[in-house]
């Protein structure tokens, strides 16, 4: 039941996105306006593979850091992604894939960082030393991206900031296509690290008793999500929220077992991410804000609603 | 091989990296069906750390510690996890969890990642409940439990296993009277029914030595005895190892210690 309203919650905010938009398309002609096949499905369908991933990623790595308010750029991705952003836009690299290639490379960089900080204790990831790890790194990048960002040009920086709120406006058949292939691998790899996930919550060593080999677990949950939000970052810039909110909502609803809060999380993350794409393309048309600042408008209040439950609970 | 040898440490000896001093020296001891060991000792004596040593967590520097017979460090955690239930002293509860979902998770071993719960894994779920007196339990949430009944929610865990061996550390650390007698009688009934072995890690002296047929009694690293209670938990001994003075009176045939008054100077 629960899961038939998630499904169609998820088309619901499909549909509304393929319909809803500044140029008036009427329902009549849905299936032949080249608006709707070229920019409406395409966006529709990046935002919600995004929405999913993110909260996926975010769902994991919650139960990796064993902090429920853990979101995916936590671990400094945001960061790096945004500093390889900026350095693009500041190098005036040309070509549609010139600023999410070099995105990706800044968030893959800030993961490896991370990864070899969080290692320092020994063969095993340390959550504890990763938040900090996390921390420093994207600290250590929003500081260079500010010092290019204010040694550049006024056009350039509108830019920069733009893509740093994030935004699904360089959506397109192709990007889409990118993150198909690309995301079911890491969704994968996740999905059959969930059960691990649910021994993790328990600690370490409590986790080892249950028979989870709690170091390998650790290192693949921890790659594959940065490699998801890496790629989430790189087509649509840094969208806060979702992977923060959307695990959390699904845990009232499902509880925490990762074989169905994974599942339930991507739908979910999907659709809210489908839902606020929409609100940001027509909400000021024909002007469009940032996707990041609808989903922080939205996320902030539920944040805060949450925080409540969580120091009254 | 002695066929009903589950965990067996010779001579084993640790040290944690960059420590003073051993946590473990030279303790031996053999674990095998159907019988209940308790580990007995002061704080920092060693008794976790024996259990690490044990269950293959931690490499032994000088003896050996096997696991029916094989190097307990060559087991993996999922082979292992399906021989030894255990009931560790402290876990995270950073999520909520229902009370079947927290006793299906000791089936993990026995799941592979990506099929579902089998029939036969409810089953034992159901069982492992029932055991422990916690079928009613089973859909409340895990914080919304008492210490007494979360502690039988944990051991149904285990049994969920189903173990050959039960380990236990400090399972009765925060419970009141009732419900530590109950846990233990519940682990005693185990060890004697389905002859599970059993290592519980203790505080209490006069339980240990009521209901283990062993006890291991450990002071800096060190087995300072090892026998049947009446063996073991002298007055002597006890106090020596806790520098504490006590009086040792039977009681059913086992010993049990009055700790005495002595004012602090």
């Amino acid at each position: 039941m629960k899961w038939l309203a998630l499904a169609g919650l998820a088309l619901a905010a499909l549909a509304l996105a393929v319909v809803l938009g500044p140029a008036h398309v009427p329902l009549t002609e849905l299936f032949t306006s080249p608006i709707v096949r070229d920019l409406r499905v395409p966006r529709a369908l990046l935002a919600f593979l995004v929405g999913g991933a993110l909260a996926t990623a975010g769902a994991s790595l919650q139960a990796l850091v064993r902090n429920p308010l853990a979101d995916p750029y936590l671990l400094g991705l945001s960061g790096g992604a945004g500093l390889g952003a900026v350095a693009a836009i500041a190098l005036h690299a040309v070509g549609p894939w010139a600023l999410p290639l070099a995105a990706f490379a800044g968030a893959l960089g800030a993961m490896g960082l991370v990864y070899r900080l969080g290692l320092v204790g020994g063969a095993e990831l340390d959550p504890r030393v990763l938040i900090l790890a996390g921390v420093a790194v994207g600290a250590f990048a929003a500081a260079v991206t500010t010092a290019l960002v204010s040694l550049s040009d006024a056009s350039e920086l509108r830019n920069a900031f733009l893509w740093l709120w994030g935004g699904l406006s360089g959506a397109s058949w192709d990007t889409v296509r990118v993150m198909a292939i690309y995301a079911p691998l890491p969704l994968a790899v996740l999905y059959g690290a969930a059960r691990s996930l649910d021994l993790l919550a328990l600690g370490d060593e409590p986790a080892r008793h249950l028979g989870a080999d709690v170091a390998r677990v650790k290192r693949r949950v921890y790659v594959a999500a940065s490699l998801l939000t890496a790629a989430a970052v790189a087509v649509s810039g840094v969208i806060g929220f979702v992977g923060l909110i959307v695990p959390h909502v699904m845990r009232t609803l499902w509880g925490h077992r990762h074989r169905t809060l994974l599942p339930a999380s991507f739908l979910g993350g999907g659709a809210l991410l489908a839902l606020a794409d929409t609100l940001a393309r027509t909400a000021v048309a024909p002007r469009e804000l940032p996707v990041g600042i609808v989903t922080a408008l939205v996320g902030v209040p539920v944040f805060t609603l949450l925080l409540r439950r969580w120091t009254t609970a | 091989m002695d066929d009903g040898l589950i965990l067996s440490l010779a001579a084993a000896t640790f040290r944690y990296p960059g420590a003073a001093r051993d946590a473990v020296t030279d303790v031996s001891l053999d674990v095998r069906d159907g019988e209940c060991v308790a580990l007995l000792g002061p704080n920092g004596s060693g008794k976790t750390t024996l259990l690490r040593l044990a269950l293959g967590l931690v490499r032994p520097g000088h003896g050996a510690a096997t696991i029916l017979g094989r190097a307990a460090v060559e087991w993996s955690r999922r082979e292992l996890a399906r021989l030894v239930g255990v009931v560790p002293q402290r876990e995270e509860t950073s999520f909520p969890m229902r009370v079947r979902d927290a006793v299906l998770l000791g089936r993990y071993a026995r799941l592979s990642p990506w099929s579902g719960e089998r029939p036969a894994d409810r089953a034992a779920v159901d069982r492992a409940l029932a055991q422990c007196d916690a079928t009613d339990l089973a859909d409340r949430w895990l914080t919304t439990l008492s210490g007494g009944e979360f502690q039988r929610v944990r051991l149904a865990r285990a049994l969920a296993q189903e173990p050959r061996a039960l380990v236990l550390d400090e399972p009765t650390a925060s419970l009141d009277l009732r419900h530590e007698m109950a846990l233990f009688e519940r682990v005693r009934a185990l060890v004697d029914r389905e002859r599970l072995a059993a290592v519980v890690i203790t505080h209490q002296v006069n339980l240990a030595a009521r209901f283990a047929d062993r006890v291991l009694l450990l002071a800096d690293g060190h087995a300072v005895g090892q026998g049947t209670p009446t063996q073991v938990l002298t007055r002597e001994t006890i106090e020596r190892v806790f520098r504490w003075p006590v009086a040792i009176e039977p009681f059913d045939g086992r010993p049990q210690m009055i700790p005495l008054r002595q004012p602090l100077s």
